[in-house]
C-alpha cells in the first residue's frame, strides 16, 4: 500500500503532465525516497495507482539506474568510472573500496552501511577522481581520503 | 565591466563557490533582457532572428543553430497546444563539466534564458530535465526557481505582459541516453528513454505529441546576453564565425585541469599549453578527445586547430562539449579505448541490434587484449564493429560516438594495440 504522504507527493507531480502514467519515474522515485527501494509490491502498487500494467511499471523501473529493485544499505556510494576518472586512478579507489568494505560493485556490507555502485561520469573531471556517497560529491580522491570521508556515514 | 562583457556567461559567478543569488545576479544586469522583450520591445519572431544572426550554435555538442531550431516551431493560433520548451541539463557525456558549473553557480541566468528562450517559441511550458545526481545543481535551482515565481518572471502573465510560462525542474532517474533529445523526451513522458525515430523532429512532434524545444544548458544561458548586446557584439566575442564564448575544459594528467571560458575559436594548444599548464611533468602528450568521450582522437599535428564547430572536422574530430580528455604516455590507450567502450555497452539503452550486440562484444574483445589474451585478427574484428555503429544504422548518437574514438584509438595508436597482441600483456601494467 502507497501511504498517503507517498500519494500526495506524486499527485503534486502529477499536476505537471498531461498522461498520468507520465508519473511512473517521479512515483518511483518518491517511493524509494521513503522506503530506500523499490520492491515487487512497491511495483504494483505503483502500477495500481497509475492505472498501468505491474509489467509496465517495472520496464521502467529496471531501465533506470539511481531506481533501486533491491535492497541497498544506509548510504549508497557510486564510484565514477568514466574515462577522465579511469586516467586519473579510478581502479585503484575501486580496489580500495573493495578492499576496506570487504564487497564489489552491486553488493551491500553486511552491517547494511554501505551499497556499492559505479556511476557514468560526475561532471567533476577537473577534480577526478571522484565518488559520490548519498547526495553527496567527493573529489580529488585517494585512498585516505576515501577513508576519512567514509567516517562521516554510519 | 569589461571582464564581465568578455566572459559573458561566467564573468559574474562568485569566486567563493557560492550561486549568485537573485538581487547579485539583477544588479549584475540580470533580467534585463526579459523586461526589454516582454515590455513589447521584441517580438517572439525577432528574438528568434536576432539569435539566428547571432550564429549561436547548440552546446550539447550537434552545433545546430539555435535560432534556426526555434524558427521550425510552428507558431500562430492552429497551433496544437502546449508548445513545450525544454532544457537538457541531463549533462553526462564522460569528460564533461561544463553546465554543472552554470547551473551550480549562475542558476538564474540559466532560467532567465529558458523565458527568453520560451517568449521565442511561444512555449506556455518550460521543463529543466536535470540527471539525478546533480544533487547541488537541484537545490540551487529549486531555490532560484521559486525565487523567480516570486518576482513574476515566470508564471501566468509574467511582468504583465500577457506571457505565461510556467518552469518545472524535473530529476531524471539516471542513464546515459536520457541526455539525446528524443530519448529525454521519453524519459519525461515516464518511460524508457529510447531514442525516437526521426522525423517527425522534436520541434513538431515532440513532448507529448507536441511543438517541443530541447536546448542545452549552455546555449540557453547565451540567450539573455545576445539580447541585451546584440548579434554583432556575440559575433564579436568569437574568434571564428561560430559566434559567442565557449566553456572549454581539460581533463587527464595537465598540470592544471580545469574550466575556462574563452572566445569561441580559440585553438586547441592555448587551451592545453596556457590554460591548462601543459603535461604534468615527466609525462609527454599523446592524443586527446576534444568534447567528451564521443568525440574521434586528435592528436600532435592537429594541435593549432581552432576549437569550434567548423574548423574541428577539418582535423577530423569534432568540438563535441569542449571538455577535452588528454592521453599522456603512462596511460595505456588500449585501456582508454576499453574503458569508454565498456561505458557505451553499458549504457546502450537496448533498442538497436548494432549498438546492444556490438557494443558488447567489441567490450569484450578489448578487454581480452588487455588481459594478454588478444588474437590476431581482433582489430579487424573491431574495425568491422565500429563500421557498424555508423550513423543510419542506430536510431540515435550513442552507437557513431562509441566508434568515433575506438577507431581513432586504433588509427593513432595501432602499434600499443598491436603490441599487446603480439606480447599477450599490456605493457603498461
Amino acid at each position: 500500500m502507497l501511504t498517503v504522504e507517498e500519494i500526495s507527493e506524486i499527485e503534486a507531480e502529477g499536476a505537471h503532465y498531461p498522461k498520468r502514467d507520465a508519473l511512473c519515474i517521479d512515483a518511483l522515485k518518491i517511493v524509494q525516497r521513503h522506503r530506500g527501494w523499490v520492491s515487487d509490491e512497491s511495483v504494483r502498487d505503483i502500477a495500481e495507482h497509475l492505472g498501468m500494467s505491474a509489467t509496465d511499471v517495472d520496464s521502467v523501473a529496471t531501465f533506470y539506474n539511481l531506481i533501486f529493485r533491491k535492497p541497498v544499505g544506509r548510504h549508497v556510494i557510486m564510484v565514477c568510472d568514466s574515462v577522465s576518472c579511469w586516467i586519473m586512478g579510478h581502479e585503484r579507489m575501486r580496489e580500495h573500496l573493495h578492499e576496506r568494505l570487504g564487497i564489489k560493485y552491486g553488493e551491500t556490507t553486511r552491517d547494511d552501511r554501505f551499497t556499492l555502485l559505479p556511476i557514468v561520469c560526475l561532471g567533476c573531471c577537473d577534480h577526478a577522481p571522484a565518488m559520490m556517497v548519498d547526495s553527496d560529491l567527493h573529489s580529488d580522491l585517494d585512498p585516505q581520503k576515501i577513508d576519512a570521508e567514509l567516517e562521516r556515514y554510519k | 565591466m569589461m571582464a564581465t562583457i568578455e566572459k559573458p556567461l561566467t564573468g559574474n559567478v562568485l569566486p567563493d563557490g557560492t550561486p549568485l543569488d537573485l538581487r547579485g545576479y539583477e544588479q549584475a544586469g540580470g533580467y534585463q533582457a526579459i523586461r526589454r522583450v516582454l515590455s513589447g520591445g521584441m517580438t517572439p519572431k525577432a528574438v528568434t532572428e536576432l539569435v539566428k544572426n547571432a550564429n549561436l550554435r547548440g552546446r550539447g555538442g550537434a552545433g545546430f543553430q539555435t535560432g534556426l531550431k526555434w524558427s521550425f516551431v510552428p507558431t500562430g493560433p492552429d497551433v496544437p497546444n502546449p508548445t513545450y520548451l525544454v532544457v537538457n541539463a541531463d549533462e553526462m557525456e564522460p569528460g564533461t563539466f561544463k553546465d554543472r558549473f552554470l547551473m551550480e553557480r549562475n542558476p538564474h541566468q540559466l532560467i532567465e534564458g529558458a523565458i527568453t528562450a520560451g517568449f521565442a517559441i511561444e512555449a506556455d511550458i518550460a521543463f529543466m530535465f536535470l540527471r539525478g545526481e546533480y544533487a547541488l545543481a537541484a537545490e540551487r535551482l529549486s531555490r532560484a526557481i521559486a525565487e523567480a515565481y516570486e518576482r513574476h518572471y515566470l508564471g501566468k502573465n509574467i511582468l504583465g505582459s500577457g506571457y505565461s510560462m510556467e518552469l518545472y525542474l524535473h530529476l531524471s532517474g539516471g542513464r546515459y541516453i536520457c541526455g539525446d533529445e528524443t530519448g529525454l523526451l521519453n524519459a519525461l513522458e515516464g518511460k524508457r528513454a529510447n531514442p525516437r525515430a526521426k522525423p517527425p523532429f522534436p520541434v513538431v512532434v515532440g513532448l507529448f505529441g507536441k511543438p517541443t524545444v530541447v536546448n542545452n544548458v549552455e546555449t540557453i544561458c547565451c540567450v539573455p546576453h545576445i539580447i541585451n548586446h546584440g548579434a554583432e557584439w556575440f559575433h564579436g566575442l568569437s574568434k571564428t564565425k561560430d559566434g559567442g564564448t565557449k566553456l572549454y575544459g581539460v581533463s587527464g594528467k595537465v598540470k592544471r585541469p580545469g574550466l575556462w571560458e574563452l572566445p569561441m575559436g580559440t585553438t586547441v594548444r592555448e587551451i592545453l599549453e596556457e590554460h591548462a599548464g601543459g603535461m604534468r611533468d615527466g609525462l609527454k602528450f599523446r592524443g586527446l578527445l576534444p568534447g567528451g568521450s564521443s568525440t574521434p582522437f586528435i592528436v600532435e599535428e592537429h594541435l593549432d586547430t581552432p576549437m569550434d564547430f567548423t574548423e574541428m572536422p577539418k582535423a577530423g574530430s569534432r568540438l563535441g562539449t569542449g571538455t577535452m580528455i588528454v592521453l599522456d604516455d603512462q596511460t595505456c590507450p588500449v585501456g582508454m579505448a576499453w574503458n569508454m567502450t565498456k561505458f557505451f555497452a553499458r549504457e546502450s539503452c537496448g533498442f538497436c541490434t548494432p549498438c546492444w550486440s556490438g557494443l558488447g562484444w567489441a567490450e569484450r574483445i578489448l578487454r581480452s587484449i588487455e588481459d594478454g589474451q588478444g588474437k590476431p585478427g581482433d582489430l579487424d574484428k573491431l574495425a568491422f564493429q565500429a563500421k557498424m555503429w555508423s550513423p543510419g544504422n542506430t536510431f540515435c548518437a550513442l552507437a557513431p560516438g562509441a566508434a568515433d574514438p575506438l577507431e581513432t584509438s586504433m588509427k593513432y595508436f595501432r602499434a600499443d594495440f598491436e603490441r599487446h597482441i603480439s606480447e599477450q600483456r599490456c605493457p603498461w601494467r
